[in-house]
């Protein structure tokens, strides 16, 4: 996806890549705004999914937020500085991915 | 109003809690607010509006035209709440509502990563719609999104998608996200109708009422602008995503001929139903609506559920469009006023009468549209066993028919039990309709007769560390300490 209009940027780290995106967007939006799509891989067989609803149904969007994994990428504020990284398969419980 | 931006600025007591800042929830809180009583607006969404009215007051398109006239009388519902008293929370998710030991009830609610629990009268469920589930082989891929994100993203974020757009289904949205897509200056390189020929024999028989509801001009005027303008291609009969780690086309068969159309995003529309989920796992009543095709929360004439105290107002208890739910929530909050004895029946009746007059003229005609876009029996039950239906346990409709045949599963909590369908962290709002139509298929059963899942709280997860850090109740403790 891209933007129609620029506006004042936050900036955010996906998986360590150093991005920016409007004040105002959600995590999911932020990352389609920069053309990513797959932001998660699925626990049982590993397939990449990305953003489906953006309404906080689908829990297709969740994301590790600044170390704290199955977040709805959807329903979260993008602040300045964030680091989101990729929810890669079955987490485990001693850390925020595995 | 009065905005909450951490969990500890909420009160331990509401009158009333309203859950949803759509326009029923908006209505509702204003109304309640107005005639004296205090109301928590607990919403999910960073700001009101829910999706209808995504992101009203922050929005950046400035175009007006881009997103219609419609869109922006959304600001009006949030205008009337601002001189009210009401306790708005956004970013607030509510994962239980349960009755307490006084007669009320107690709300479970997330914000900023802690937990709380917050006792209220009277609750009024305003969780709206979402989209139903379109499951067709490859939908999981990424790049295949519902027309609702696409349409949320725009209005949001003023996002657009990138490269070659192709917009399948049927339904209302998929004219209107097709024109504002178009406004927006999307390639969009077709629009993909999957609305059954047929449907129109039986939706001319409410085809009288719909010619004198408020739903025509508006609709006549976005077919004929998207139509005109648009890659139209009609009598589509099967869908599939085509793609390996993103979607790279869309295979499209009409009058039994197959093609693919390259595309870099997939937008899928096949109407909207009613987000049961919390109204399901609080234990208020649900029955199959068979004109709309899915399960409803059943109400009275004032939106009051089987569960004293509990009301669910706009399309969260039937579809009936963003005017009607405004419209609901006014009235469930009337009723609410009338149960605290606020208000006398006769004075509720009275303020209610204009708004009863309304609700029926902005209904007039949804049966037309309800038949005319049914889904195709293909998109509710999909015929291709490889298509995923629980897309968070991936689970597929071959095995579900499988299992449902051979294993003689007649029912979706025993399917859960065999295949984990509906056990992912959606809770089954993506898999449940299809589920139970594919076991209604198998046995050659009604819907009814199969019954949905039983849901229960949390509706949303939570960690651990939240429910861990919740003051223990009364009971709780008598329950350890000896």
């Amino acid at each position: 996806m891209h933007e129609l209009k620029a506006a004042e940027a936050l900036g955010f780290t996906f998986d360590g890549r150093a991005l920016t995106a409007r004040t105002g967007d959600t995590v999911a939006a932020a990352l389609l705004a920069n053309g990513v799509q797959a932001c998660r891989q699925t626990p049982v067989s590993g397939a990449a999914r990305g953003p489906y609803c953006m309404m906080g149904v689908c829990f297709e969007c969740l994301v590790v937020i600044d170390g704290v994994g199955n977040r709805q990428g959807c329903l979260v504020p993008l602040r300045d500085g964030m680091r989101i990284e990729t929810q890669t398969g079955r987490r485990h419980p001693d850390g925020a991915k595995s | 109003m009065i905005t909450l931006t951490a969990i500890d600025q909420i009160a331990e007591h509401y009158d009333i809690a309203v859950v949803g800042a759509g326009p029923t929830g908006l209505a509702a809180a204003a109304r309640a607010a107005e005639l004296g009583l205090s109301v928590l607006l607990a919403d999910e969404n960073p700001s009101p509006g829910g999706q209808i009215y995504r992101a009203i007051t922050t929005t950046p398109v400035t175009q007006r035209g881009v997103l219609g006239e419609d869109y922006w009388k959304g600001g009006a519902l949030v205008d009337r709440l601002w001189p009210t008293n009401t306790a708005y929370a956004p970013g607030c998710t509510v994962w239980s509502v349960a009755p307490d030991e006084v007669g009320g009830f107690e709300l479970g609610l997330s914000l900023g990563g802690q937990a709380r629990l917050v006792a209220t009268d009277q609750v009024i469920l305003a969780t709206g719609a979402q989209e139903r589930p379109f499951p067709i082989p490859g939908w999981t891929l990424p790049g295949v999104m519902t027309a609702g994100a696409a349409q949320i993203a725009l209005k949001a974020s003023g996002l657009v998608p990138s490269g070659r757009t192709v917009i399948a289904g049927c339904g209302p949205l998929l004219y209107l996200l097709a024109g504002q897509l178009a406004a927006a200056g999307a390639n969009i390189v077709a629009v993909l109708d999957t609305m059954p020929r047929r449907n129109w024999l039986s939706a001319l028989a409410a085809l009288p009422d719909f010619l004198r509801s408020p739903y025509l001009a508006k609709g006549l005027k976005l077919m004929a602008a998207a139509r005109g303008k648009l890659p139209f291609r009609t009598g589509v009969t099967a869908l599939a995503a085509e793609g390996s780690g993103k979607v790279t086309g869309v295979s499209v068969t009409r009058g039994g001929r197959t093609k693919t159309i390259a595309c870099d995003a997939l937008l899928l529309h096949q109407g909207v139903i009613p987000g049961i989920n919390l109204s399901n796992a609080a234990g208020c009543a649900q029955h199959f609506d068979h004109v709309q095709l899915c399960w409803t929360p059943t109400v009275d004439d004032w939106f009051a559920s089987s569960i004293p105290g509990i009301a669910i107002a706009g399309d969260g208890a039937g579809i009936g469009g963003a005017e009607s739910a405004a419209l609901r929530g006014e009235l469930a909050s009337l009723d609410a006023a009338r149960r605290f004895g606020r208000l006398t029946p006769v004075q509720r009746d009275e303020m209610a009468g204009p708004t009863r007059i309304a609700l029926a003229r902005s209904l007039r005609g949804r049966r037309f549209l309800d038949l005319l876009y049914r889904p195709a029996g293909a998109f509710l039950a999909p015929p291709a066993d490889e298509t995923i239906v629980c897309r968070c346990e991936e689970v597929t409709a071959g095995q579900i028919r499988d299992t449902a045949s051979r294993l003689g599963v007649t029912g979706p909590n025993q399917m859960k039990a065999f295949l984990r369908c509906g056990m992912g962290p959606c809770q089954g709002r993506l898999c449940g309709p299809t589920v139970v139509e594919l076991i209604a298929q198998a046995h050659g059963l009604s819907p009814t007769e199969v019954g949905y899942y039983r849901l229960r709280p949390p509706v949303k997860p939570i960690t651990l560390a939240e429910l861990a850090a919740l003051p223990p109740t009364e009971a709780a403790v008598k329950a350890v300490v000896r």
